[in-house]
């Protein structure tokens, strides 16, 4: 806990490249809560104690076996006979002394007859290895508490993970392969009015090899949409008639040969993506027709009332379109016609965040709450990443296990196919139910000793 | 349930079974109550009662998912006690978590290397070691930790490359299992294991199989390979799926720079070499110094062309080319990999057929796939590759060639052939005095080397252990 800023860094550089500083405070936020010390269980909690998840708390009423000391990394032979959440507290504390570990010597169900709201200060329950009725009793508890809850069993060289959480709404989803916003098919005005600046025909050999292949493909669309009645390339055959016509925009040598101009090149290749037209994605129209963003109130987190502000500029500043995203990818350029194109961009972002923040701003009044509860900071990211906004919902346990609202068709369809795991699904929800009728698990019997006779 | 694949044969008790092997070596126990007692004087009293409950459970009981012709036995467990000796290549992510997956599962004849030392970033991800042990061979302090937290275990540490070993070395293993970060390593000892290989009367012999297990992560992605080098596709054979690392293109960082990353290229590349900060030394990523002055470089530059986001983590990881790392990836794929020299060492269950991708970023999502092997793989299909050049060829671009092929992908090949009788360096760079010697021979043509049609040309380079033979076939 003495660690200074600087060595948290240091440590934990190669994580903070993937969620960042912020991702990093939230995850120091968080105190999870592991059910069972299994080495299933354990081996959950290195990967988050490693790094520098908050608190953790291991709630588990069994005692050391020999078993448990002999797969388990996080017991040693000398915590046989001791209490399982407290043995391996202590070897798990050991790995980062960020954490803050705690332990309960508890079973879960003892907890919940006595105190369920226990488990109401978690940020996630892990539970491990638990019997149906615990897990379901537990799931009724959290689903209500909006406390998600991951379930996870092993099960020989099977492995079971169901993740039962209401509501998880995510800004920076890091999409693989996001398309660009570079709004060609409705250029901004200050876009417009950039590219102006441009003269293709009258420049010398090195500016016109060097001018960005964004402005080449807006500076040829507009001269094709006054040659076509204001309509774009929409087929192959007019896409590929408008990269012929960059094409002979490319300077000619005095032997008549083409200049060697890449981001002509570049203009060409990315013609096709430059066209795509601007739209705000189903996934985020969805998110907008959903009840939350439509029924702001003071409960509203942050997310929902940016999302609502954001359809608010929609619908308004917007024209029909997100704000735009501000940044645009490397392209061959001289440095200043790339940043001063890239600050056109920026400059937009900008002016759109403020829209969207002075939507958010009249949004936290209506509800009673001051301005500065959404940071400028905040709205910002939020905009950059209104195109890849996601929600995660999952269905309740109860539901799950309720004759009534059993998925069936689709467990009984995935059936036919023979490559399924569905099969796994089935027989994992049989070994619990053997455990619920007779106390123990098929092929087991504490009295017999593993032996080939099984 | 699945499907028993041919290939897979090798892995039959009969054919190479390391566990059968020993048998006859071994006189057979019961296992009794008299057993339990008995194991804890073998151990040397690293027993205690149902301490391999959880592994006995996979090896001497039938169950519907286990090889078709695995039978339940005590075998199995003894011979990952007591002989099945595993050799683990890496000590740093992917490295600890193997080494506790297979202490864990068992085996206890463990040699790992690493050439590295720990440094405080590890920390987040290696947890064999603690802040205590930066500085000190990685190697060490992990089989340290492992066989004292694992008691009968004998991690055995070798603070050394993988090239300072040679065949001698690698033969004594059942089975490699890598958790390297360098594709040039990977193909390094994918190029030893298939020289082990023998074939008598051009059948290979199984029994000189060892099988590579390799894992590789980055982020939150991952994935995990079953090599049986002569048999399935080797590391060589998919090299494509590698692509080429991508530098800036040097008129960029010269000249034109747009992104932070190229004014920190140009402080690394141009103005390092040419100010000398710190007297005549190489920028060094970890020496905090270094990296202070390229950052503040950096900032000079892009002030210079009006270019905002130049951090020092940004600095650190152009420089250093850093990748990104979480324990939970390395967690999955040494998991994924440890699973797989545990069902070959026991002939327990089908291994992976044989290549495995996992990506956690967006949900969960992985699939296998099976990696073919490449006819005329430069590595293991012992086929002499044909390369056409016209005799007025110059010899810079078969270098070119070999070093920016997409199969090839060498690093810096050293080219010798075979004139009038006698041994001839057409172009070797690793050593100053012949770099410099051989040199003008790169303007060359190939016909004014003395090259004739089909010569062939061997080729060394540090993607491969042994030198690999080609064939230049003049096209007109």
């Amino acid at each position: 806990m003495a660690a200074t800023k600087d060595s948290k860094e240091q440590k934990y550089d190669r994580q903070l490249r993937l969620w960042g500083d912020h991702g990093q405070e939230a995850l120091e936020n968080a105190h999870v809560c592991l059910i069972n010390a299994t080495a299933t269980g354990t081996e959950i909690l290195k990967n988050l104690v490693l790094p520098g998840i908050g608190a953790f708390t291991i709630v588990d009423g069994h005692i050391v076996s020999g078993e448990d000391a002999g797969n388990n990394f996080f017991l040693s032979s000398d915590s046989i006979g001791k209490n399982r959440a407290q043995a391996a507290t202590e070897l798990l504390q050991e790995l980062n002394s960020d954490v803050s570990g705690n332990f309960v010597e508890e079973s879960p169900d003892k907890l919940l007859d006595n105190d369920p709201e226990f488990f109401h200060r978690f940020t996630i329950v892990i539970g491990v290895q638990l019997p149906e009725s615990t897990c379901l009793r537990l799931g009724m508890v959290l689903w209500s508490a909006s406390v998600p809850f991951l379930i996870c069993k092993a099960y020989g060289l099977i492995g079971y993970m169901r993740l039962m959480v209401q509501e998880h709404t995510v800004i920076e989803s890091h999409p693989d392969n996001a398309l660009e916003d570079l709004r060609l098919d409705r250029p901004f005005d200050e876009f417009k009015s950039h590219i102006k600046s441009y003269n293709l025909s009258i420049m010398d050999k090195k500016d016109h090899s060097h001018t960005p292949w964004v402005i080449i493909v807006a500076k040829y669309l507009e001269r094709w949409l006054s040659e076509h009645d204001g309509q774009p390339p929409k087929n192959y055959k007019e896409k590929e008639a408008f990269r012929q016509i960059i094409r002979e925009g490319i300077l000619k040598n005095e032997n008549g040969g083409l200049e060697d101009e890449e981001n002509f090149e570049e203009a060409i290749k990315n013609v096709n993506t430059a066209l795509n037209p601007t739209k705000v994605p189903t996934s985020v129209e969805d998110l907008f027709n959903s009840e939350q963003c439509n029924n702001i109130t003071a409960q509203s987190s942050s997310f929902w009332v940016m999302l609502r502000a954001v359809k608010e500029f929609v619908y308004n500043e917007g024209s029909g379109s997100l704000p735009v995203r501000g940044s645009i990818p490397d392209m061959i350029a001289d440095s200043q016609k790339f940043i001063n194109l890239q600050n056109v961009y920026r400059e937009k972002a900008m002016q759109d965040a403020a829209a969207v923040s002075k939507h958010v701003e009249s949004l936290l009044q209506s509800v009673g709450k001051p301005p500065e509860s959404i940071s400028e900071k905040d709205i910002k990211l939020f905009c950059k990443n209104s195109s890849f906004l996601r929600v995660v919902r999952c269905r309740s346990l109860a539901e799950e296990y309720s004759v009534d609202s059993i998925n069936k068709d689709e467990i009984t369809s995935r059936m036919d196919s023979p490559d399924s795991e569905m099969v796994f699904y089935l027989m994992l929800r049989a070994v619990d139910r053997f455990y619920q009728l007779h106390s123990r698990y098929p092929g087991f019997r504490k009295s017999l000793r593993i032996s080939g006779a099984f | 349930m699945c499907p028993f694949n041919s290939k897979w044969d090798i892995l039959k008790p009969e054919n190479h079974c390391f566990p059968s092997r020993e048998k006859k070596r071994r006189r057979i126990e019961d296992l009794t109550e008299k057993m339990a007692v008995e194991s804890g004087h073998r151990d040397g009293g690293c027993y205690w009662e149902g301490r391999w409950n959880h592994v006995r459970k996979f090896l001497e009981r039938p169950g519907p998912f286990t090889h078709p012709d695995f039978e339940p036995s005590t075998e199995s467990l003894q011979f990952l006690l007591e002989t099945c000796k595993i050799l683990v290549i890496g000590a740093g992510g992917l490295g600890c978590e193997l080494l506790k997956n297979l202490a864990l599962s068992g085996f206890r004849l463990i040699h790992v290397v690493d050439m590295d030392t720990i440094d405080v970033s590890n920390l987040n991800r290696q947890f064999l070691f603690r802040p205590k042990d930066v500085g000190r061979p990685k190697a060490e302090v992990a089989a340290d930790f492992i066989n004292r937290r694992i008691p009968g275990c004998k991690v055995v540490p070798h603070f050394k490359k993988i090239q300072d070993f040679d065949e001698s070395f690698y033969r004594q293993f059942h089975i490699i299992v890598c958790g390297l970060d360098s594709i040039v390593a990977r193909r390094w000892i994918n190029g030893m294991l298939i020289s082990l290989l023998g074939y008598e009367d051009g059948v290979l012999d199984p029994s000189s199989i060892i099988p590579l297990i390799d894992g590789g992560t980055e982020g939150f992605k991952g994935n995990a390979r079953v090599i049986l080098p002569g048999m399935t596709a080797c590391i060589d054979c998919t090299l494509e799926l590698y692509p080429p690392q991508i530098n800036f293109p040097m008129c960029t960082i010269a000249s034109m720079p747009r992104l932070p990353e190229h004014c920190v290229e140009y402080a690394r590349i141009l103005q390092w070499p040419k100010e000398q900060p710190f007297g005549d030394t190489s920028l060094d990523g970890d020496n905090p110094e270094h990296i202070q002055w390229v950052f503040e470089r950096s900032q000079e530059r892009a002030a210079e062309f009006h270019i905002t986001g130049i951090t020092y983590r940004l600095t650190q990881g152009v420089v250093k080319r850093i990748i990104p790392a979480v324990a939970s990836t390395n967690a999955v794929i040494a998991a994924a990999c440890a699973t797989e020299v545990f069902k070959i060492a026991t002939s327990a269950y089908i291994p992976l057929n044989n290549y495995l991708v996992f990506n956690d970023v967006d949900g969960l999502y992985t699939y296998t796939f099976e990696a073919e092997r490449k006819e005329n793989c430069t590595a293991c299909s012992q086929v002499p590759q044909d390369l056409q050049f016209p005799p007025s060829a110059k010899l810079q671009e078969v270098l070119e060639y070999l070093t920016e092929n997409a199969s090839l992908q060498m690093k810096s090949p050293a080219i010798t052939t075979t004139l009038e009788g006698k041994n001839k360096t057409l172009y070797l760079q690793s050593v100053k005095s012949i770099e410099e010697r051989t040199r003008p021979n790169l303007c060359k043509t190939l016909k004014e080397l003395g090259l004739s049609d089909g010569q062939e040309i061997a080729v060394a380079d540090v993607t491969t252990p042994q030198t690999v033979l080609f064939k230049i076939n003049f096209t007109a």
